[in-house]
């Protein structure tokens, strides 16, 4: 897709949410609207599709075992097996998979291919591991941070991981590590797909758009957090009355707020019919979930059904008297 | 048949993709690159779509090739079906992310620079028109959302590089989600079937085996002629004679080879080395006309092909009551027996589970297939003490080990074969880690495609892994390659000629059988080639 399309895509899509967001709340009585309904709609789309999404997966048959086998396959007893790379066994799957989910195991294996006088040189690159890794603990540790708008009481472990993420105490209120870590990572990821020219070519709208989206939302965030305050406690008011599913409206939050809250809900509103989506496809995944055993337990396809094997009744019918001439012991003389 | 480029020609390549919208780059059909279209009457024999519904005859290199008036809503209703019958099919197409972790892994895309074999664009390829004609989002946002409608010229584009994957899965390794860019272009293959869009290459050989048992057609004289060749040079050089059985009711163990083995130079060589070691440990078993391929060219058209052609094997083992069965060197063959044999025939209970005869081992990673691979099995004896071996005889070797692709990615074998390796040769040296193992390239004319008017493909194709060849040969001075696959044994020879003219290639039997001490053998002066022994000098 044309890059400058493909970009006037993504960043118009976002500016167009921030600029539907910061008029929208500042129109007396739409308040509700941004502050209520749209996060209420947004997690219900968010959880219905991506319940529709996996269970459409899942509903869809496995008819054959295909792992990619990246590992020594259990065989003779002095060999030994490579259980996490070729399992036979559901730890071992669970295993694998723990790697890949938690680690991007996969992705670490990443090499970079080079052409240099007539031969090919291969060199490990751990960049887009380190980033895609960086991006998704960041994303995820802010997530859980946020229960604590939610919660009351906050639960310990929201309050230990935000003990930990502030733990450089710098400036006031504290400086998360996640913060800065996640836009940095999303503006190596972002910066990747426009100055690799491979990474440009493939990319497509779909690919920019979440990337400045999440870079928004922390941006706004951070914006919010150090910036152009807003009344923390009004806020929590909000949320803790959309979680408890009685929302209450207080009065005097700026209009940052919305405009993050808007850019969020537009997030999860994505998030099912989107790329985004492999956070459930990857546990999905029959190239990787699946043992290796298909010789040692029998693997039944659901749709299996008989085909016309030309049989040995006719092959003898075609060939008999050359294979009896040749020696070969034929069924009817 | 198109020109081939000089090597260094070849080797202009850069990865660097073109500028502009690959949506928008019409497809450039090139001689050279692309396999004629199977004939009508291989295809009719087959009971396949032999497109006598089409308005002419398939010109591949036209712009219009005449496409019956329903194309577009026959492809799409079975690539409706297979998304519906395989969860791979559906999850690959949803969530791919394009992070480009795959992107240089193709040995298509490192040997040509051709941005449609990055794995991930040529899946995008079939995946802009699932999300063009099957999802909502694509349906309403068009191109913005990656979508496209299935047009003829999506067609052309669709057909021209799912026939330049090889489906070796190397991208697989490295795609954080374990995508296998093979399983997308199974699917695509098989949909196109549906319109009789497949090669000839392919469809010759599975017209032919459905009927007479074999890829190569051989018919079961000349196949027991052309063991019976291999029989005559194991006594000259050998000067042990050699009496298998043919289709034998009774035998112990079934034996099944891909028929490559059984009529090609060097493949013929690994053949001999089957016959000679199966003779000396005596094993009770016997060969088959019926099911005379173990490999599988139906599975480079369809599932149900697939199925048809590999059902003899099973067939075979219980007309003659044998035990169980044991496989030969064979790459896609293997894939085929691993993960999908069972799953079309089992469950197989009128066989036993594998037992070696010879040192008790029971094979329970075989347990419900019932078939074992020969490696696992020359591994075992080997292990054992059961072969008498003089590696010396291999001295003038300086071997390494290609690991096929199937037998690696789709098996899980890796350390077998280097185990037999090792024990019968002194010299063995490893290519860059880069290159084996899981992360072995294909000799680039996998998955059907090692026709001849595809050459510059096939030699693109190679590139990667003679490149790393040519690294342990200027390293080590290596001079002969070794591999477990029939395809390599018939790609390679043709491939190291262009690209490294003095390392020739093997199977690891014939290797075995060099070293193998034999009761009663002759003088061992020559190989199994002809060469002598002492003075041979390999060559593709």
């Amino acid at each position: 897709m044309d890059v400058k399309v493909s970009l006037g895509i993504a960043l118009g899509a976002v500016l167009a949410i921030i600029l539907i967001a910061f008029f929208g709340a500042q129109v007396p009585g739409l308040q509700p609207i941004f502050g209520i309904f749209l996060p209420y709609a947004a997690f219900v789309i968010f959880i219905g599709g991506f319940i529709y999404r996996v269970v459409q997966w899942g509903r869809s048959p496995v008819p054959f075992r295909i792992p990619t086998t990246c590992g020594q396959q259990k065989t003779l007893p002095w060999i030994k097996q490579n259980k996490l790379e070729c399992p036979s066994s559901t730890l071992g799957v669970i295993g694998r998979m723990f790697f890949e989910v938690f680690f991007f195991r996969s992705l670490f294996k990443h090499t970079k291919a080079e052409m240099a006088d007539g031969n090919i040189i291969y060199s490990p690159s751990k960049w887009i591991w380190a980033g895609a890794l960086l991006f998704h603990y960041s994303f995820l540790i802010i997530v859980i941070r946020h229960l604590r708008l939610f919660m009351v009481p906050i639960p310990g472990f929201v309050k230990g991981l935000d003990t930990l993420d502030g733990i450089l105490q710098v400036g006031v209120p504290g400086l998360y590590l996640t913060d800065v870590l996640l836009l940095v990572a999303l503006a190596y990821l972002f910066i990747r797909r426009l100055a690799v020219p491979k990474m440009r070519y493939i990319s497509l709208p779909a690919d920019y758009f979440p990337l400045v989206l999440i870079f928004c939302i922390g941006a706004t965030g951070i914006l919010m957090r150090y910036f152009i305050r807003v009344d923390i406690v009004s806020v929590k008011q909000l949320t803790v009355g959309l979680a408890s599913l009685h929302p209450v409206m207080p009065k005097g939050i700026g209009v940052i707020f919305f405009i993050h809250v808007a850019l969020v809900s537009s997030l999860f509103i994505y998030f099912p019919f989107s790329k985004l989506m492999h956070a459930g496809g990857v546990f999905l995944s029959p190239g990787r979930n699946l043992a290796n055993t298909n010789r040692e337990k029998m693997h039944v396809n659901p749709w299996n059904y008989p085909v016309d094997i030309h049989s040995y009744e006719d092959y003898e019918n075609d060939f008999r008297e050359k294979m009896k001439a040749a020696g070969i012991p034929v069924e009817r003389e | 048949m198109a020109k081939l480029p000089k090597y260094y020609e070849l080797l202009n390549i850069d990865y660097r993709p073109p500028k502009g919208n690959w949506m928008d780059t019409p497809v450039d059909i090139r001689p050279g690159i692309y396999c004629y279209p199977a004939r009508p009457e291989v295809l009719k024999k087959a009971s396949m779509n032999d497109r006598s519904d089409w308005k002419k005859y398939w010109v591949v290199e036209d712009e219009d090739w005449g496409l019956p008036d329903d194309w577009k809503e026959r492809l799409l209703n079975k690539m409706r079906d297979m998304l519906s019958k395989y969860r791979t099919f559906k999850v690959y197409m949803d969530i791919c992310v394009r992070c480009g972790a795959c992107a240089d892994k193709c040995h298509y895309f490192l040997g040509s620079g051709d941005p449609f074999n990055m794995p991930v664009l040529r899946a995008e390829l079939l995946r802009s028109v699932y999300r063009g004609e099957f999802t909502t989002t694509g349906k309403i946002l068009g191109r913005i959302a990656g979508a496209r409608k299935l047009t003829k010229d999506v067609l052309r584009q669709i057909w021209y590089y799912m026939f330049q994957c090889s489906q070796c899965r190397r991208c697989s390794v490295f795609c954080p989600y374990g995508i296998d860019t093979a399983e997308i272009t199974i699917m695509a293959r098989e949909i196109m079937n549906e319109l009789g869009m497949n090669i000839a290459w392919i469809q010759e050989s599975v017209t032919k085996c459905l009927f007479t048992g074999n890829h190569l057609g051989l018919q079961p004289q000349t196949y027991k002629e052309c063991i019976d060749c291999m029989l005559a040079d194991i006594e000259e050089y050998v000067g042990i004679t050699i009496d298998p059985s043919w289709n034998r009711k009774g035998a112990e163990i079934l034996f099944v080879v891909p028929s490559g083995d059984v009529f090609a130079d060097p493949g013929i060589f690994t053949l001999a080395g089957y016959l000679m070691l199966l003779e000396h440990i005596g094993l009770d078993y016997t060969w088959s006309t019926y099911a005379s391929e173990g490999g599988d060219f139906g599975f480079f058209t369809a599932n149900e092909v697939a199925k048809r052609m590999n059902g003899k094997i099973y067939r075979e083992a219980k007309r003659l009551g044998v035990k169980w069965i044991l496989g030969g060197e064979c790459g896609h063959m293997w894939r085929v027996l691993n993960q999908y044999m069972t799953t079309w025939h089992g469950p197989i209970d009128f066989l036993e589970e594998p037992v070696s005869p010879i040192t008790g081992t029971k094979f329970e990673n075989a347990k419900a297939h019932k078939m074992v691979h020969i490696s696992e099995f020359t591994a075992d004896l080997i292990k054992h003490g059961k072969l008498k071996l003089d590696p010396s005889r291999n001295d003038r070797l300086r071997v390494t080990y290609h690991d096929s692709c199937n037998p690696s990615r789709g098996m899980g074998l890796y350390e077998e074969p280097r185990y037999i390796i090792k024990s019968v040769c002194n010299h063995f040296f490893e290519m860059p880690r880069n290159t084996i193992r899981e992360q072995t390239f294909c000799c680039g004319s996998g998955s059907g495609l090692n026709a001849s008017e595809n050459m510059e493909l096939r030699l693109r194709g190679g590139f990667p892994r003679q490149n790393a060849l040519r690294y342990v040969r200027d390293k080590y001075g290596v001079n002969m390659l070794a591999c477990i696959c029939a395809i390599d044994r018939a790609a390679f020879p043709t491939a190291q000629q262009y690209w490294n003219p003095d390392v020739g290639v093997c199977g690891i039997t014939e290797l075995v059988a060099n070293a193998l001490i034999m009761e009663g053998e002759g003088p061992r002066t020559h190989n199994l080639r002809g060469f002598e022994i002492a003075t041979w000098e390999p060559r593709p």
